[in-house]
């Protein structure tokens, strides 16, 4: 069944500019992989090598993270809404020096 | 592509008030507006789900939340802002190997000083180019340089 998936501004070029698609999957598993066939330029951008999902990749399902649900495995059904974020994160980490005395 | 990021005042003292609030960890925010004039029309307060004083990560719900509002007015979120609490308003290392989208302005508020400081930069393909930060017309960076 078809289900609506929303892509980020940045993944957009690969999708022929588009912010949403529809593709069919009972689960983000397949969900994902029916998207990575429908637009090879996403392949690898939402999955990593290792089969799990990108660490700077947030998959939700209407408003749940798929992290907190059961990730890949997360069930969906028609006129449920797939939403792709990249995860915004940084920091002062690799250069911040330990507080003096 | 613009090189420069235009702001209201009232989005500037909210980013930087944002900031200070959340110290002593850093603070973390989403800009939305119009990519294609670089204007912020208004700033979205997100979490710090990393809780700490030398990382960020923007809560990923409040992204979700976000980005929905964003699009449901027109625009679309095209930057993001952090703070460094101790450090100098300048993307580190674990920034730029972390940034998202290549369209996104990257605005940092450093804390360090007695004044805070909010500069802004685009990250393409890991390299780091500052850009001009204009409020209310004014450039900032002609403040500073004159």
């Amino acid at each position: 069944m078809p289900i609506e998936v929303r892509l980020p501004t940045v993944l957009r070029s690969h999708a022929g500019g588009r912010s949403t698609v529809q593709v069919d999957g009972s689960t983000i598993r397949e969900v994902l992989e029916e998207l990575a066939t429908s637009y090879p330029g996403l392949k690898g951008q939402i999955i990593a090598d290792n089969g799990a999902l990108h660490r700077f990749v947030n998959v939700y399902v209407n408003d749940d993270d798929v992290r907190y649900l059961d990730n890949l495995d997360t069930k969906v059904s028609s006129g449920d809404v797939v939403s792709i974020l990249p995860a915004v994160a940084g920091g002062c980490r690799a250069i911040q020096r330990e507080p003096e005395g | 592509m613009f090189r420069m990021l235009l702001l209201r005042s009232e989005i500037y003292e909210e980013i930087v008030a944002h900031c200070i609030r959340g110290l002593p960890a850093e603070a973390c925010g989403l800009l939305s507006g119009d990519p294609d004039t670089a204007t912020v029309q208004r700033c979205y307060l997100t979490r710090n789900a990393a809780a700490s004083a030398r990382l960020y990560t923007v809560d990923p719900l409040d992204h979700l939340r976000a980005d929905r509002d964003a699009e449901s007015r027109g625009e679309q979120i095209i930057g993001v802002f952090h703070s460094h609490t101790h450090t100098d308003a300048y993307p580190s290392p674990t920034d730029v190997e972390q940034a998202p989208d290549p369209s996104w302005h990257y605005v940092v508020v450093s804390l360090r000083d007695i004044y805070p400081s909010l500069r802004s930069y685009r990250i393409i393909q890991g390299v780091i180019s500052e850009e001009e930060v204009v409020i209310d017309g004014h450039s900032m960076i002609g403040r500073i340089w004159s």
